[in-house]
């Protein structure tokens, strides 16, 4: 693309973008009146015994008396102001707890992330450059299995074996229990409880780039720039690297994008099992103690965080394949 | 009919699927009278490891049967997946028409509507949607369809568009047929074949969320679900590794199973497709 439409490229997809959270808020608002029950107490996250002067003051506060624009009105304004209001059982801002959370959750899904690229990319090229023998085979094998099982059952299997079993890797947590360790020790620390998590939620992911990559390698190798290049005489590791990967890449830099959303719901049942300390285990005490402010707010800040990844590899598309029309 | 009975025989992974999916029917169908009486009734003492006591798969940490459990599971997870694609369907297929049949601006709004389902952390959706309407088998049923619908939505757009300007078409409208009827009966049957390829799919998927939701503890509290297996071993699997290990097989083979039997249904309804491509994209 050149450079010149970039900026009005990037004005159009941020302008997309912002419709989509707004109509997130609209969505949360929804949600709330759809509730059975009492709105305020929805808010306030407790059906029946909430403090009666609370809820009074989330009537005024929310304007549930008045008409239902206005209380639309009233309840964008409070998000986009980042107010995303008030737990009650937490005693905390619903922002102050999520934001609390998110570099734990950022961690995980970005280690997650890279993990299943990488392999799965990898493991994909190898299954393209080797059709039909074993080792074909064996990675077609694997990916389907991934795909039919479910991700916190892989989770608790991973811990059966390396934790219980074999005793190598810890099975819960973030860092070690009173270890007070600092400095590069600490870093370690964390790293040895990444693993278990990260490789639960990369290796569906690692499975769905595989097959990817494997399809679209092998439709780039059929075609003529690449017959072109081995007829040249270009050594065949560099066809392979320069000609075929690259092309093969752009689908999976899309499909990274689509599956973003899924990374994050994958992530609640993941710290659910590894009691990781992120958002996603947030969501899950909110749920136990139905605490629907802070589920709504999780809602909310999955969802940008989605729109912005998407951002991201629109941009990131438009910029590696020339012949992206940046209209739309 | 018997073609597409050969075509579908020529894939060997489909036939196992269809095997495993038929045992896993036959498991539902018979639970009641396999393991007659409830699966929350206490069958021998807690934490029996498995084939001792006459617990084939062990009991849990209240001295249910875990067999039990996975046969009275199987009937759940069967029926949400079931019903709940079933309404995904309707959803889907319905917008989809009306948007690839109409095109335009009905076109364009329903397309924004179902990207903008696309974009949202769909099972973050879901569990917000079955906590606030409450955990019952039809909040759990709603949330899985409200959250899958899109794809189906894009595929009969896109069957739409290119069938609606046919021959056939034309010649349906040129005679006065009236549009709901040009829809059913004459377009709707001519794009079934992606659909049908498509609904084994989501069965395979709603029933993987359904675990997920059960496991958060979000299935309905009256029903013994695989999930619920699971999400109550999960906290004594030091203790019990039977409880977590099993219910969790059940998901893999019947997930798989319908998995391969959606690959073989794709390759005996779309021939020309089969075999071109060089393997399962």
């Amino acid at each position: 693309m050149e450079l010149s439409k970039l900026p009005g490229f990037l004005l159009r997809r941020g302008v997309k973008a912002l419709v989509v959270i707004l109509a997130i808020v609209v969505c949360n608002f929804l949600l709330i009146h759809a509730a059975p029950g009492d709105p305020a107490s929805v808010i306030a996250g407790q059906s029946g015994a909430a403090d009666e002067r609370f809820l009074q003051q989330l009537r005024e506060q929310f304007g549930l008396d008045r008409p239902f624009h206005v209380q639309l009105w009233i309840y964008l304004k409070g998000v986009l102001t980042l107010d995303l209001g008030f737990s009650h059982r937490q005693q905390q801002p619903v922002w102050l707890l999520i934001s609390e959370r998110l570099p734990a959750t950022l961690l995980l899904t970005g280690a997650a992330f890279t993990f299943a690229v990488v392999a799965g990319v990898t493991l994909g090229t190898l299954a393209a450059r080797r059709v039909g023998t074993w080792a074909d085979s064996v990675i077609t094998v694997i990916a389907l299995t991934f795909y039919a099982t479910p991700l916190f059952w892989v989770g608790l299997m991973l811990v059966l074996f390396f934790s219980v079993w074999l005793e190598w890797l810890p099975s819960f947590g973030m860092a070690s229990v009173g270890a007070d360790l600092t400095g590069m020790a600490a870093v370690l620390d964390v790293g040895k409880h990444l693993i278990l998590p990260a490789a639960t939620l990369g290796l569906f992911y690692l499975a769905v780039y595989a097959r990817l990559t494997r399809a679209t390698m092998l439709e780039v190798a059929d075609q003529d720039f690449v017959k072109t290049a081995r007829a040249k005489g270009v050594p065949e590791g560099q066809v392979i690297r320069r000609h075929v990967l690259r092309n093969a890449l752009l689908p999976v830099i899309t499909f990274a994008g689509i599956q973003a959303g899924q990374l994050v719901g994958g992530s609640i049942l993941v710290e659910t099992v590894f009691a990781w300390p992120g958002i996603g285990r947030l969501a899950f005490d909110a749920l136990l103690a139905r605490d629907y402010a802070v589920l709504l707010g999780v809602f909310f800040c999955t969802s940008v965080m989605v729109v912005l990844f998407n951002l991201v590899t629109d941009l990131l598309y438009a910029v590696v394949d020339p012949r992206v029309e940046v209209e739309g | 009919m018997s073609d597409f009975w050969r075509r579908f025989r020529r894939n060997r992974g489909a036939v196992v699927g269809l095997v495993i999916l038929l045992l896993v029917m036959l498991l539902a169908a018979l639970a009641p009278v396999i393991y007659p009486g409830s699966p929350w009734d206490m069958a021998t003492a807690p934490f029996v490891p498995p084939g001792e006591e006459g617990m084939l798969l062990g009991s849990d940490s209240l001295g249910r049967d875990v067999a039990a459990g996975i046969a009275h599971g199987a009937r759940i997870s069967l029926m949400v997946g079931a019903v709940s694609t079933v309404a995904a369907l309707l959803i889907g297929v319905t917008l989809g028409a009306f948007a690839g049949y109409l095109g335009g601006v009905a076109d364009d709004a329903v397309m924004r509507f179902t990207e903008f389902f696309q974009t949202i952390p769909s099972f973050v959706f879901a569990i917000l949607l079955v906590a606030i309407f409450t955990p019952t088998i039809s909040s759990v049923v709603f949330a899985i369809a409200v959250v899958s619908w899109p794809p189906v939505a894009r595929v009969v757009r896109a069957e739409f568009l290119s069938l609606r300007s046919r021959e056939f078409v034309q010649a349906a409208e040129v005679l006065g047929k009236s549009r709901i009827a040009i829809v059913l009966t004459d377009i709707l049957p001519n794009a079934l074949s992606p659909i049908v390829v498509l609904a084994s799919l989501m069965v395979a998927s709603a029933i993987l969320l359904e675990s997920a939701l059960s496991f958060l503890g979000l299935g309905d509290p009256n029903l013994m679900t695989w999930g619920f297996l699971i999400g109550s071993g999960r906290s004594v699997i030091r203790l019990a590794w039977w409880m977590s290990v099993f219910p969790g097989l059940a998901i893999f083979f019947t997930v798989l199973a319908l998995n391969l039997v959606g690959e073989g249904l794709s390759d005996a309804l779309n021939p020309r497709l089969a075999r071109t491509r060089g393997g399962p994209a």
